[in-house]
């Protein structure tokens, strides 16, 4: 090997810079490993980012509008949205043009449905609206302002054909302002009217229950992973036994007994009855409201807080807390300067998964939530599964991601994420 | 064994036992009193009840049975905390999450001293120990070595009169070892500090202590000064812990004050000094140290007993010779001979008389 002191560059014994001649050893190495997890990359791709990735497009997306009635989007560019008086003969003519093509295609009902989110009603409009005009002659038939009208007298409506300028574009950022309990006007963003805001108040509740939860969790599970890593290893094993048992047991199951559990007649308020603490007629609610929620979302998620505790707590040897007492230190301060500091790593990955896992759980709050007890993910779940909006499923989904992106980097911030350990 | 030399003990075990489990004694019976500014070291294999008197005198185990007393009172009810005990650990133990001065000022803290006479005292400890630079540094960023002293310096921050220390040089290599024994003895008389230490390095033991308490099998099996404990021990065990010993069994023929005579298993009969034998016909183990085997006839007083020997191996160390013989069926009789300009090398195969003074050859318990 020679080194070539003008250029400070190291050369290999054939006098090719040392650099290249050593990638060009690693590349076979990295060219086979790459190989190795090439079928691992392709599906998570294919299976995990892709459809992420598509779903979460659909927030902004808004084609619909615009392939489906064309001429009517371009004939509306003319058109003064802030203005008192009604589109001309040209935009209808368009429009008779656009909804005859659409209803022999068929295609006119998911614009409906598509404007039917941002103005009730317009859904049924459409539809009786094309079973007219399919009968029509585009030629000759005009004018059709008038027609258009006699079909229905919300055609002669302003509202109908700002909402229909206004989502007319490719891309909307409707569906997040619906996510924020706002909406979209041909005067800019303004607040929804104050009885369909609740998806702000959903959020809140979401971050502020997943926080109760993970105090919650880190406080009964902290004693259980002390007690985990200082027993003898037998017993530490039976007792791991027991924390990890909820595992292997569906959630449907646990989430069930917890129902069992809470309701009125249940074996709580039964118990308590018996005792004489609560009367029979004042039986505690705890179902069906955020206290449900909370209680069973803690139980089931204890096993995440305790592992990543318990596996830090394992590499704190004893010695340190017998450190602490030989050099004056109370069994608390001991504890509390020397053995706590230690273990604070494990509470921070634990938090980090039980809060990111609470954030978005569906399947507790929606059994044992009632209404006040649901999380935002119930909201996205009804968004995609029963009102069809997709478009504010997707953007509800984002702003969580997002939320979650944020908190992360925050906490890496704060408390970094290298002192973050799940073991070792 | 109880040794009374020391008048006013500051530490006294008194009839101490502990059993963990119910059923074993870890340690049987221990009698020991550590005078003032004595260094004591607890020798001993491992599981030889060592370590577990350590930790009943820094208050972590409690004993089944017997007292402890530090000064004069019992402590065997005052939790560690407030026993003011020094402690130094084998891993150190220092607190990876604090800087070196925080470590140092953690008992001070705990003691609710004030900060400049916390500062002022962190600093004396870290010039003591030679380390003044290393305040703002973390545990993890220092050497096995340096991270030793600063245990010592914590240990001795708040000022104890009793310092324990559990096999501190136990992850050190050896040169480094050496410089460390000679400066923890050092410092502990420089501070007039009782110490109280445990290793199962006799090396260690002897180069350090004042005394050395012996352990085996939960028991003290000798308390002494280490010169007094590797030329006289008293019992077979210590000879053979303590450096290294031939040992050649027999049965005693006659006794007769400071002599006695032994006949060997191979025919031979040696003069001994009897030490625990006191009657004709038992069997003892007599041991003699490799160092005091002469084969030189010129260097042999006389009247000397000589026995026949054949040489199987040697082996050129330096500093020493050492001789493998077979001496009375015994293949594995070592001689030790200093590297002289005048010093006789044996080759393997020669035959040779050995000999050796009666008051080195010591009668134990079989």
């Amino acid at each position: 090997m020679t080194v070539s002191t003008k250029t400070d560059q190291i050369l290999s014994a054939d006098g090719m810079p040392l650099k290249k001649s050593l990638g060009r050893a690693l590349r076979h190495q990295k060219r086979r490993a790459l190989m190795l997890v090439a079928p691992l990359l392709i599906f998570i791709f294919v299976a995990f980012i892709m459809p992420i990735v598509s779903m979460l497009f659909r927030s902004v997306e808004n084609d619909i509008v615009v392939n489906t009635l064309p001429q009517t989007v371009m004939a509306l560019q003319s058109w003064n949205a802030e203005t008192e008086e009604l589109p001309d003969e040209d935009v209808y003519a368009a429009f008779a043009a656009d909804i005859k093509l659409a209803a022999e295609t068929k295609t006119h009902t998911k614009v409906g449905l598509r404007l039917n989110y941002e103005q009730a009603g317009i859904a049924s409009l459409f539809k009786k609206t094309a079973r007219k005009v399919k009968k029509w002659d585009i030629e000759s038939d005009g004018p059709f302002k008038e027609k258009f009208i006699g079909v229905h007298k919300n055609w002669g409506k302003i509202e109908i054909w700002r909402t229909l300028k206004v989502h007319s574009s490719r891309y909307t950022s409707g569906y997040f302002l619906n996510a924020i309990d706002m909406r979209k006007t041909a005067g800019g963003p303004k607040a929804q009217p104050e009885d369909k805001q609740i998806l702000l108040l959903l959020f809140q509740r979401t971050i502020i229950m997943s926080l109760v939860i993970t105090g919650s969790c880190i406080l009964l599970g902290y004693p259980v992973a002390w007690l985990l890593a200082n027993v003898p290893l037998r017993k530490a094993n039976l007792l791991l036994i027991l924390v990890l048992l909820p595992f292997w047991t569906s959630l449907l199951v646990r989430t069930s007994a917890w129902k069992v559990m809470l309701q009125q007649q249940g074996v709580i308020n039964d118990l308590l009855v018996q005792l004489g603490m609560v009367s029979d007629g004042a039986r505690l609610v705890m179902i069906n409201n955020q206290t449900g929620t909370i209680v069973a979302m803690t139980h089931i998620l204890l096993p995440f807080m305790i592992l990543p505790m318990y596996s830090v707590m394992q590499t704190i040897p004893p010695t340190y807390l017998r450190a602490a007492k030989s050099l004056g230190a109370t069994d608390w301060t001991a504890f509390w300067r020397v053995y706590f500091p230690q273990s604070v790593p494990g509470i921070g990955a634990g938090s980090i998964l039980v809060f990111i896992l609470a954030i978005g759980y569906y399947i507790t709050p929606e059994i044992v939530g009632g209404t006040k007890g649901v999380f935002i993910s119930n909201r996205i779940a009804y968004s995609i599964l029963k009102s069809l909006n997709w478009g504010l499923g997707a953007a509800l989904a984002t702003i969580l991601l997002v939320a979650v992106l944020i908190l992360y980097w925050a906490y890496d911030k704060m408390v970094g994420i290298d002192n973050v350990k799940l073991g070792g | 064994m109880t040794d009374n030399t020391a008048q006013d003990a500051f530490v006294e075990f008194e009839k101490v036992q502990k059993s963990y489990d119910g059923e074993t004694l870890v340690v049987k019976d221990l009698n020991l009193r550590i005078a003032k500014g004595e260094f004591l070291t607890m020798l001993g294999p491992s599981g030889s009840g060592k370590t577990t008197c350590l930790m009943m005198l820094a208050g972590f185990e409690t004993a089944t049975h017997g007292s402890i007393r530090l000064d004069g009172t019992s402590i065997n009810n005052i939790p560690p905390h407030k026993r003011g005990i020094g402690m130094v650990f084998q891993n150190y133990a220092l607190f990876p999450h604090m800087t070196v001065a925080e470590n140092l000022a953690f008992p001070l803290e705990v003691r609710k001293l004030g900060k400049s006479i916390r500062e002022g005292k962190v600093n004396r400890a870290l010039e003591m120990v030679e380390m003044q630079t290393f305040g703002g540094r973390r545990p993890a960023q220092l050497s096995g070595g340096q991270q030793q002293r600063i245990a010592l310096a914590r240990a001795l921050v708040f000022e104890p009169e009793l310092v324990l220390m559990d096999e501190p040089l136990g992850a050190l290599d050896k040169q480094l070892r050496e410089k460390m024994q000679f400066e923890i003895t050092g410092l502990a008389h420089r501070l007039g500090i009782t110490v109280v230490y445990v290793t199962h390095d006799q090396t260690e033991a002897l180069t350090m202590s004042d005394r050395v308490a012996v352990f085996d099998d939960g028991r003290i099996q000798q308390l002494a000064t280490p010169d007094q404990l590797y030329e006289q021990p008293e019992n077979s065990f210590v000879a053979q812990f303590i450096g290294e010993n031939n040992t050649m069994e027999g049965i005693v023929k006659e006794v007769d004050g400071d002599l006695a005579k032994v006949e060997l298993d191979g025919g031979d009969v040696i003069a001994c000094k009897p030490i625990n034998v006191s009657q004709p016909g038992e069997r003892t183990r007599v041991s003699i140290r490799p160092e005091r085997v002469e084969f030189d006839k010129k260097r042999l007083k006389s009247g000397a007993h000589t026995l026949k020997a054949e040489v199987l191996e040697f082996i050129y160390m330096g500093d020493i010779f050492r001789t493998r013989l077979r001496v009375a069926g015994n293949d594995e009789f070592i001689v030790k001979t200093r590297n002289a300009p005048d010093q006789v090398r044996l080759e393997p195969g020669a035959q040779v008389e050995i000999g050796w003074l009666p008051s080195d050859c010591r009668a134990l318990d079989a």
